[in-house]
């Protein structure tokens, strides 16, 4: 057993720390910081900042434009990008769709989409969830139907994160509707500018759009599009939605929240005092603190049991589990933070309107847009309720 | 001991109820919040005429002489359809001060313009640093010729938006914290010298801030003796919250019914929701905490009731050794984790939907999370309860 960085570990430590000093643009950290949506444009313009540097995919192979770093170079890397407030990347194009391409694309599709998903050209969404088919993703009804060289779509989406901006969606389809609901999903790449595409936007409990319905009305798919073979989408999702559990815990992430919510409570009066030595909000603090630690020994725990090549069970699920509630209480112990100034919202989107942002203090601003986004955590990537589901199979199973 | 309502105040609920059921759809309701003024004046003028706005005034001032229980009963039926209108602000807050505090000139002019319906009232006691607790005023009030300047920052007071009148705290005399030495104004927040910044809270409600930059006050303005306000802030925060906890009573029961009627409705794996046994127990849970909270908001409003008709504790059931200050610190705690296990349940059992701004759980959730914050949070609140027990 060890657990120390080596001499290189600290010279990348540095090395990486360097870069987000010097190239994070302060706009894009100060909305990151707050928790604010980053629009499109900043995105884009951090993502290419991030390949420019060749840091874009550390978990692509090399060859197809990855770092090749160890995974204790990963976790750094996460760790110093949470920490100086940079924004993670879009996940639909170089977390999910890339690493489902490099294993199962053709040629044509790796040549054709893997370099505008690492130079950020192209902006990707995932068509999962259906208003019928969420948790129950396997019952997903929209229709691809074969015609000639093309599918023709009929059907909906539903929750469709960032579709607004997409170009491209990889969406799951029912091409056979009579074999085992698994058995005739088929996994498409989708252009968002097909006639036929309507996205409509469906506004959040924080004010904000980031969520859409799409609607599919005769849009006609060439069959070049559909990744591997038909009938077997449903093991690519799911490869897909094991990436994305494992990387839900957002450790890196919570460890950063930690860190402002101690700044703010620093600054927050309470009478003569500062919230930071009020006994009973510091108690509340140091039970995440020591929760998210464990969080954090466990995911290094089960890195470790990989690079070992072990193979991991339930513990992903754990991971989304535990980490998603971390992060719901840090967002909630933030709103506690400001007291009184825990009631006005007028949400990013509309706070110019009114004298929001000239109200109460500056770190006010942001932390109820995310705390409201932020119940999504125990939602997306599979329910907390679904999660035991799995894990408490698995252990059944044994 | 008895837990059920007179035939009046039957009838009073059936009126309330009714208004509520006719006005307050998700759709009504979703409409009026985004108007510019957030609430309806046409509503406020049907609350004077079916006499809400006199409810808990003094027969001799025109009121109706309602009790605690009868504002608790409004306030549940307002709490299941999320009503808007600034009643606790102006009738219970400002309202209350004013037939506690007030003369018999302002009492005659402002209670007469707000049960009339012609005046909205709002009360600002709380500012940046005194996070919930009434007694940190720093805000001060200087003699001046005959009246008063004040100067100072009073934080997020709720309804301020609306209110033609703002009824704030400021200190006359003793230490920034010191309950003695408080007194109250009531300011026209359109004098020279306020500066009156407008927001929303998360619900939908208006709130301001109020800089007040050498604001002169008439004598006539003060209200009650000088330096001795705190005692009947402390009995108008108390009717607030007792108002509140009602209003989170008939906001959870809803949220609840919702929630449970979704997972009736709603299929997965080939079945409804509510046949999971792991949702089945946490509507029992769910079902259970507005049990315990419609206790203590019931017990509440009848201890508040009682003390202010007698002031002997001993004749009181269940609460023979205890304050009523205690029994609202008491309620405000239980009732606030009530509200955040709902809420944030109710959210997380509707799944996706429950995230949107048009479907009607996110706006109980955000109600519900605002009561759990105001007139102080579940920490302020258990510290006070301490306090009273062990100093
Ligand atoms: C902010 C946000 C972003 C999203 N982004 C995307 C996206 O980009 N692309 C995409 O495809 N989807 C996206 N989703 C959809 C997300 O994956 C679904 O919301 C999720 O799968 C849950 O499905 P549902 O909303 O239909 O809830 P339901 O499945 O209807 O669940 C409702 C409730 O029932 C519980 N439940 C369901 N089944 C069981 C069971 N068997 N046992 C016990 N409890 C159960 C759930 O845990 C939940 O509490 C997003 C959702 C949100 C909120």
């Amino acid at each position: 057993m060890e657990l120390k960085f080596s001499q290189e570990d600290l010279e990348f430590k540095k090395e990486v720390r360097q870069f987000f000093e010097n190239k994070l643009p302060a706009d894009i950290k100060d909305r990151c910081e707050r928790g604010l949506v980053i629009p499109k444009e900043m995105q884009v313009r951090w993502q290419k900042i991030l390949f420019d540097q060749g840091w874009m995919a550390p978990n692509w192979p090399v060859d197809e434009g990855g770092t090749g770093w160890s995974l204790t170079q990963k976790y750094i890397f996460a760790q110093e990008a949470a920490a100086a407030c940079a924004p993670p990347p879009m996940p639909f194009g170089v977390n999910m769709i890339g690493p489902v391409l490099i294993k199962y694309g053709t040629e044509a599709q790796q040549q054709k989409h893997l370099p505008n998903i690492l130079n950020s050209d192209t902006w990707w969404c995932q068509g999962y969830s259906e208003p019928g088919s969420g948790s129950d993703l396997a019952s997903l009804k929209t229709k691809a139907v074969k015609d000639g060289n093309d599918y023709v779509i009929n059907g909906q989406k539903i929750w469709t994160s960032y579709a607004q901006y997409a170009d491209m969606m990889f969406c799951l389809v029912r091409t056979d509707p009579d074999a085992k609901k698994q058995e005739g999903i088929s996994f498409l790449l989708i252009d968002m500018n097909t006639p036929g595409i309507e996205v409509k936007p469906i506004i959040g409990l924080d004010l904000n759009h980031t969520l859409n319905e799409v609607f599919f009305t005769d849009v006609r798919v060439p069959i070049e599009n559909l990744v591997g073979e038909e009938n077997s989408g449903w093991t690519y999702a799911k490869s897909l939605l094991e990436h994305e559990r494992s990387f839900i815990a957002r450790v890196a992430n919570s460890k950063q929240l930690l860190v402002r919510l101690k700044q703010i409570a620093s600054t927050q009066r309470i009478g003569d005092n500062l919230l930071i030595n009020n006994p009973d909000f510091r108690r509340k603090l140091t039970a995440v603190e020591i929760d998210l630690m464990a969080l954090e020994y466990s995911e290094l725990r089960f890195l470790a049991k990989q690079m070992d090549g072990g193979q991991l069970g339930p513990e992903p699920s754990i991971m989304k589990l535990e980490g998603s509630q971390i992060q719901q209480r840090l967002k909630k112990l933030l709103v506690e933070s400001l007291g009184m100034y825990a009631l006005p919202f007028d949400a990013d989107a509309r706070a110019d309107e009114s004298d929001y942002l000239a109200m109460g203090p500056e770190h006010a601003h942001g932390i109820l847009d995310q705390h409201f986004y932020g119940r999504s955590a125990t939602l997306v990537g599979g329910t907390s309720e679904v999660q035991k589901n799995v894990i408490s199979r698995l252990l059944m199973k044994r | 001991m008895d837990f059920k309502y007179s035939q009046e105040q039957t009838m009073l609920k059936d009126v309330v109820d009714r208004f509520v059921a006719d006005n307050y759809s998700a759709e009504q309701r979703a409409t009026l919040a985004n108007t510019e003024l957030g609430h309806s004046d046409s509503h406020w003028q049907t609350f004077a005429d079916m006499g809400l706005l006199a409810l808990p005034f003094a027969e001799a001032l025109g009121g109706m002489e309602g009790s605690a229980v009868d504002v608790a009963l409004v306030m549940e039926s307002f709490g299941k359809g999320l009503v808007l209108e600034p009643y606790i602000p102006t009738v219970i807050l400002a309202g209350g001060l004013i037939s506690t505090l007030g003369n018999d000139q302002q009492q005659a002019s402002l209670l007469g313009n707000i049960m009339a319906g012609k005046m909205k009232a709002a009360f600002g006691y709380c500012e940046p640093q005194s996070r919930f607790n009434p007694a940190d005023v720093e805000t001060s009030a200087s003699p001046a010729g005959s009246g008063y300047i004040l100067n100072g920052h009073k934080s997020i007071v709720w309804h301020g938006p609306s209110a033609n009148k703002i009824i704030v705290s400021a200190r006359t005399s003793g230490t920034p914290r010191s309950k003695e030495g408080i007194s109250l104004f009531i300011l026209d927040p359109n004098a020279e010298g306020v500066t009156r910044l407008n927001t929303r809270t998360a619900d939908g409600q208006g709130a301001s801030d109020l800089l007040l930059e050498n604001v002169q006050i008439d004598a006539d303005d003060l209200l009650g003796e000088e330096g001795k306000a705190y005692p009947a802030i402390e009995r108008a925060l108390q009717a607030a919250i007792s108002a509140v906890s009602a209003e989170a009573v008939g906001a959870m029961e809803a949220t609840n019914e919702i929630t449970r009627e979704y997972l009736k409705i709603r299929q997965q794996f080939g079945t409804a929701l509510s046949n999971f046994q792991s949702l089945q127990h946490r509507t029992a849970e769910m079902y259970s905490e507005v049990e315990m909270s419609r206790s203590m908001s019931e017990a509440l409003a009848m201890r508040l009731r009682d003390s202010d008709n007698d002031n002997n504790n001993d004749s009181h059931i269940g609460d023979e050794d205890t304050l009523p200050a205690q029994t609202t610190a008491a309620t405000k705690v239980r009732i606030g984790k009530a509200a955040t296990f709902i809420g944030e349940n109710s959210v997380q059992l509707h799944g996706g939907i429950g995230m949107t701004n048009e479907y009607v759980i996110g706006h109980y959730y955000k109600r519900l999370m605002m009561i759990d914050i105001l007139f102080g949070d579940q920490d302020y609140h258990s510290r006070q309860y301490e306090q009273l027990i062990y100093g």
